[in-house]
């Protein structure tokens, strides 16, 4: 992927990859051999026909492409650019066993891209049943859900707690990786199939549960918006943020434009940011963006970084510098953050994952101190807690995420859940290919009575 | 857009607005709060729900800064852009017995609605009200129907009791006249009228303010310490006991973005003299 130079996108919050041109589009999309069983399908969550759509590309036929795509996935434009491709469709990509997989994410992004500016095809509705859906959370599992209900000829009402739709595509994912503009326009075709959207409405409060249980069928995807802290001293000084809220203020308040946008955010002159997966990346590179110099602070080495492959090549390029095989143990200061304790880490034996686990060094020089006015904590969400919480016979794991099965289903026999409520934290596209699932359920189960 | 169909001043500084908010209103209690955003531009701040009235919700708050500023010059018929809630966890309306709720400045809008909900669960209610002078207290006609006994206090003495209302909490205490107190007002009016009730049994509870963007639990800026443990003020609260709670950390907090809310009142006051453009 082509990405803006650095000095020039550490100026603004513009997409940092520019996206193929239609000739690189067509010249990579016939790299792919159109395997007659191809692997990379396997690898994608909700099984796009992946040589289908290249070989469309391949021959300049766009349209086609985008229908294909959009036969299995409504919102190709964000999955082309958040999925982790080297962990899905490329990774298991047979190119990839010898070579370079081939692009396929940049090619579905290619796709949606064309489609956007050429005119979006409306998909078929069934005619109208009569049936009413709720849908709690307007992420991309309930956009996802929704859509598929759409679809099915059932009313739809997506009530959201936030002034925007979108989830974490809004409030979380920066607009340098995730433009606003493409996350609204992907939301409003789903809306354009007739879904009533209520903002500002918390389900288990705005709506009361009884209220919630009256619909014909209920789909939860509430998502894994609870921020963990470390639990360590000094973790309520001013200047210490969860990623999500230190990314709320940004994304969805605007603090990057105080005081023309009245939220304010303290932007730090060093930042520490805590973790390794997207968000703390995500972090880290807002904080560059707002002028700090920026240590990313992770327990395990470089090669462990669970986020992905680009964005870590992103931040490395923007200049975050990486603090690895370390654990902060104490924030200093107060009221005000003035540093940031960490203790090194050993690398022990493999954990399940293949992982080492990190133990703390012993001895001399085992802790070390970082100069930081703003600690961010990215080191992790659990499910939301509010309404499942709210719903009496609504069975739930130990971690607090609602309990479902294959198909989707709860253990109330209309209600249905999907995406990070149900699976813990996850990625995009698994939020929609569960929400697709529990979608399908629901038509089912409406059809049949 | 959520329109504002009654507007009055209340006293100084102090507006009360009624905002028409059916999905606020179908559900919202004492001890619960809104979050409004005025516009595109706007952050969002939370605003206890302080009545409800059909499908109208009435907040009054006190222009202390830039978007409250900002709120106090729209005019009767204008609307918000955004009205999210009930949020909060509801008071603890129970029958206790007797029962006080203080309240100081502004904090006196959170009392007509939990006294009358008080009342109805079988409570006796005292109303104790206190604030700088006469021009600072509020909805004193509404409270004394409210509750069954109504003290006033100010501070100069320019109305009822020259004094704090920690003072008369400090004698229905020492005279066992109570059973649950509720506290609401500035934080440090909180701590300081809450040593009134420690180490006597009496249910003491207070409703923290801490900084709030989202109010759903989703991003922890107002996170508070209560018997050490860390707690969501939006969700577990605001209402707390009043004993567990670590005050001067919340104090502390309320004062992260003391600069920038200047910057952002003065760029207001700039921007508003030429006529409203970005
Ligand atoms: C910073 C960040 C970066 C990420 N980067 C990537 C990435 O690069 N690639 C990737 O694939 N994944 C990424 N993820 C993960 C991905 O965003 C999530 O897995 C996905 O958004 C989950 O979707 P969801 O619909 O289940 O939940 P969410 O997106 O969390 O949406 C849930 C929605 O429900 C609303 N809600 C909650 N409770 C209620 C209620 N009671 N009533 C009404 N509404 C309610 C919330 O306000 C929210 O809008 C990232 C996550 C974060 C936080
Ligand atoms: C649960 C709750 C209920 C509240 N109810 C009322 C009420 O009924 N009436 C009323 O007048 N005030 C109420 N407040 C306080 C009110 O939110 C602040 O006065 C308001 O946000 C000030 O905004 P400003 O821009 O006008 O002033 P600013 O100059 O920005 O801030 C003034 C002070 O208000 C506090 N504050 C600022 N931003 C926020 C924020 N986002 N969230 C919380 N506090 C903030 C800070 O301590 C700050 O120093 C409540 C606060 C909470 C947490
Ligand atoms: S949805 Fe994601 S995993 Fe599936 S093909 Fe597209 S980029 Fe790959
Ligand atoms: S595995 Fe690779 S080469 Fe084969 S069809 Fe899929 S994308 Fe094309
Ligand atoms: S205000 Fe965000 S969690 Fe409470
Ligand atoms: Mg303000």
């Amino acid at each position: 992927m082509n990405r803006r130079p650095v000095e020039e996108r550490l100026r603004d919050f513009n997409e940092v990859a520019t996206g193929l041109s239609k000739e690189s589009a067509v010249l990579e999309a016939k790299r792919c051999m159109g395997c007659p069983k191809p692997l990379c399908v396997d690898g994608c969550p909700v099984s796009i026909d992946i040589p289908g759509f290249i070989n469309a590309i391949a021959e300049e036929d766009f349209r086609k492409a985008s229908r294909i795509v959009k036969a299995d996935n409504m919102l190709p434009a964000i999955c082309g650019r958040v999925c982790p491709q080297e962990a899905q469709c490329q990774g298991t990509c047979i190119l990839g066993k010898k070579g370079k997989p081939v692009r396929i994410g940049d090619l579905e992004r290619f796709v949606a891209d064309w489609e956007r500016e050429n005119g979006v095809e409306a998909p078929e509705t069934a005619p109208t049943t009569g049936k009413h859906v709720a849908i709690v959370g307007s992420g991309p599992a309930g956009i996802t859900a929704a859509s598929e209900c759409l679809r099915a000829g059932h009313e739809v009402t997506i009530f959201e707690s936030l002034h925007e739709a979108g989830g974490v595509l809004t409030y979380g994912i920066p607009a340098f990786r995730m433009p606003k503009g493409i996350v609204k326009f992907e939301i409003d075709q789903v809306l354009a199939l007739g879904a009533e959207l209520k903002l500002n409405h918390i389900v288990g409060r705005s709506v009361a549960v009884d209220e919630l249980l009256a619909y014909d069928a209920v789909f939860i995807g509430t998502g894994a918006g609870l921020p963990y802290f470390m639990g360590i001293e000094g973790e309520n000084y001013g200047g210490v943020y969860s990623a999500n809220e230190f990314l709320t203020r940004v994304n969805l308040m605007h603090a990057d434009k105080f005081p023309e946008y009245d939220t304010p955010i303290i932007r730090g002159s060093r930042v520490a940011v805590v973790g390794g997966g997207n968000v703390a990346m995500d972090s880290a590179r807002v904080a560059r963006r707002l002028g700090a110099k920026v240590y990313l602070i992770y327990r395990r080495r470089e090669d462990d970084l669970p986020a992905r492959a680009e964005e870590i090549e992103n931040a490395v390029q923007e200049g975050v510098e990486f603090v690895c095989c370390a654990n902060p143990t104490k924030i200093l200061g107060g009221p005000e953050v003035q540093g940031i304790e960490c203790n090194r880490m050993d690398m022990c034996e493999l954990d399940e994952s293949g992982r080492p686990i990190p133990r703390p060094c012993t001895g001399v020089d085992s802790t070390f101190t970082l100069d930081v006015d703003v600690v961010i904590e990215a080191i992790g969400q659990g499910p939301n807690p509010l309404l499942a919480g709210l719903i009496p016979d609504l069975k739930r794991g130990r971690r607090g995420n609602i309990e479902v099965d294959e198909d989707g289903r709860t253990s109330i026999p209309h209600v249905f859940a999907g995406g990070d409520i149900a699976t813990g934290a996850a990625t995009v596209i698994w939020a929609m290919g569960s929400a697709k699932k529990a979608a399908a359920s629901i038509n089912k189960m409406l059809s049949e009575n | 857009m959520y329109k504002i169909v009654k507007r009055d001043q209340i006293a100084d500084n102090i507006f009360e607005y009624w905002i028409n908010a059916p999905h606020v209103t179908k559900n919202g209690c004492a001890g619960q709060f809104v979050v409004i955003r005025i516009d595109e531009h706007g952050e969002r701040i939370p605003l206890t729900i302080s009545g409800i009235r059909g499908d109208d919700v009435r907040i009054v708050f006190m222009a202390v800064g830039k978007t409250t500023q900002q709120l106090a010059a729209l005019q009767e018929g204008e609307s918000i852009q955004d009205i999210a809630g009930p949020l909060g966890t509801p008071s603890e309306v129970k029958k206790w017995g007797r029962c006080a709720v203080i309240g100081g400045g502004v904090g006196i809008a959170c009392l007509p609605i939990l006294a009358r909900e008080l009342r109805e669960a079988g409570n006796e209610v005292t109303g104790i009200i206190g604030a700088r002078n006469e021009g600072l207290l509020l909805l004193e006609d509404e409270l004394r129907n409210a509750c069954d006994e109504l003290v006033i206090c100010t501070d100069d003495g320019s109305k009822g009791h020259h004094g704090f209302p920690a003072d008369i909490l400090k004698e229905k205490v020492a005279a066992k006249e109570l059973d649950a107190v509720w506290i609401i007002g500035p934080a440090i009016m909180m701590k300081i009228t809450s040593m009134a009730t420690l180490n006597t049994g009496i249910k003491t509870f207070v409703s923290l303010n801490p900084i709030m963007v989202d109010g759903t639990g989703m991003c922890g800026s107002c996170r508070v310490t209560i018997g050490g443990e860390t707690k969501f003020a939006c969700v577990d609260g605001p209402e707390f006991d009043a004993h567990q709670v670590d005050w001067d950390e919340l104090m502390n907090r309320q004062r992260t973005y003391t600069g920038q809310e200047k910057e952002s009142l003065e760029h207001y006051h700039e921007h508003k003299c030429r006529c409203g453009d970005h």
